[in-house]
């Protein structure tokens, strides 16, 4: 029924009303007296070295592209379980094809090294 | 129902789920730091008010008067948008989120909740994955190194658990047939064996599933004992480093309201909702389901301090490590076994 979702976009509306509420409130009465030293990005007390833009480890990107694949994997199959009882064995069997598919590859990627963390 | 009065309705039950919501995590926070206090052999606050209830309203009023430093060195947008983000994502969760079953007042019958959508499971599922928005954003737009790598932590984290949490809710729709919360808890209706009751936990083997999900939940609300990104003996306080007063606060609702979505489809899914035994008179009988459900849910806040009151942090490696060679290969064996169970049955 689409207007049932009309009370979560109310939700939403609310809750983006009230949430900067606050800060603008807090605006009124809270002091501001910013100094030099205050203002220094926080690194433990000793000045900033290098910018904090800089690289970082590849591991991450790795991440990000394995979290893609499964995903979608998983997207794929939840209106398969929700029709499951529909589709039965035949059902079944064609997502265990898939599956079976996605392990072969899950287990390349851990062959490979692309889950090690080193 | 016409259109007024179910815009009416709707409104109503916003303004008392948002209050009712904020209170929550409010007193969440009092919970966690008094029930933590006592596993460490410390009081907790007992100064405000008494047995220190007054406090959530003390820290509020600090919030407020405390200087909001925003240094220079930010993207200004971005920084300020994060916390919001967090928040509202966390925030707007709990609207498809069932209480109890449906009531009669003033001859008006309507559900305890906000909005009952066939597809509750995959909104939530949504909403809260966008969570990692203002965790990542935050940590970028900060331009200072302690929170880029509690934003970069916190998000590889967050996806690579976010599988296995999705794979383990599967074996539960295969047993229930719906993404709407309401028809998965009425498909644990009922009891077998004579007492037993029909919960997901009990009934379908769906129990590796449930401790699949605590602890990619775990995982993805950045709790002990999975708390790498705001690590505070290494990265000082995360992605969080650089915000001060009222947007600080904002990260910190966002987290405790996060727990207790968790804790609230932890228990629609697995425990059977508001189901549980019912006795008494009529007015009994309406509100005994939201009192089992709210015990349900305070149970796994308990659950939640408890293991931030007992062990200890991970390594990220094994985080890692954890989640993807031992939860996901083990969330996909669930499923298929459930799956094979369920078609062998049918």
């Amino acid at each position: 029924m689409p207007q049932n979702y009309v009370p979560i976009f109310l939700f939403m509306a609310v809750i983006a009303v009230m949430i900067p509420l606050p800060l603008l409130l807090a605006k009124l009465v809270r002091p501001d007296n910013p100094s030099k030293s205050k203002l220094m990005p926080y690194e433990c007390g000793i000045d900033p070295v290098d910018s904090a833009r800089g690289r970082y480890t590849v591991r991450y990107y790795i991440v990000a592209i394995l979290f893609v694949v499964f995903d979608v994997e998983t997207i794929f199959l939840f209106p398969w379980a929700v029709k499951f009882k529909a589709l039965g064995m035949f059902g079944f069997i064609e997502m265990l094809v898939f599956l079976g598919i996605l392990i072969v590859g899950f287990i390349w990627i851990w062959g490979k090294g692309a889950l090690e963390w080193v | 129902m016409n259109v007024g009065t179910f815009i009416l309705v709707s409104a109503i039950k916003t303004v008392i789920a948002l209050l009712v919501l904020l209170t929550a995590v409010a007193y969440t926070v009092w919970l966690e730091r008094k029930v933590v206090g006592h596993i460490q052999n410390r009081w907790g606050p007992t100064r405000v008010g008494p047995f220190g209830l007054l406090q959530p309203l003390a820290d509020g009023v600090k919030f407020m008067f405390k200087e909001d430093l925003v240094p220079p060195h930010v993207y200004k947008p971005l920084y300020i948008a994060a916390p919001i983000i967090a928040v509202v994502c966390a925030l707007t969760s709990i609207s498809v989120i069932p209480i109890g079953n449906w009531v009669t007042v003033g001859g008006l019958r309507t559900p305890l909740q906000i909005t009952d959508l066939n597809i509750g499971l995959l909104i939530i599922l949504g909403i809260t994955s966008m969570g990692v928005y203002g965790v990542a954003l935050a940590g970028w737009s900060s331009n200072s190194k302690y929170s880029l790598l509690g934003g970069l932590r916190a998000s590889a984290q967050m996806v690579s658990y976010e599988i296995s949490l999705g794979l383990s809710l599967i074996g539960v729709l295969i047993l229930a047939g719906s993404f709407s919360l309401r028809e998965i808890v009425d498909a644990q209706a009922g009891s077998f064996w004579g007492f037993i009751p029909k919960w997901n936990i009990f009934y379908g083997g769906q129990i590796v599933a449930f401790f699949i999900y605590l602890t990619s939940a775990y995982a993805e609300t950045n709790r002990i004992p999975f708390d790498l990104p705001e690590a505070e003996t290494e990265l000082v306080a995360g992605y969080h480093t650089e915000y001060s007063a009222m947007k600080f606060a904002m990260f910190f609702m966002a987290e405790y309201a996060n727990m207790i979505t968790v804790s609230c489809v932890a228990t629609l899914l697995f425990l059977g909702g508001w189901h549980g035994p019912l006795f008494g008179a009529a007015v009994l009988q309406e509100i005994l389901p939201v009192f089992w459900f709210l015990l349900k849910v305070f149970v796994f806040l308990f659950i939640y301090i408890w293991v931030r009151g007992t062990l200890p942090r991970f390594r990220y490696d094994q985080l890692m490590a954890f989640g993807w060679k031992f939860l996901l290969p083990l969330a996909i064996a669930n499923l298929v076994l459930t799956g094979l169970i369920v078609a062998l049955r049918s």
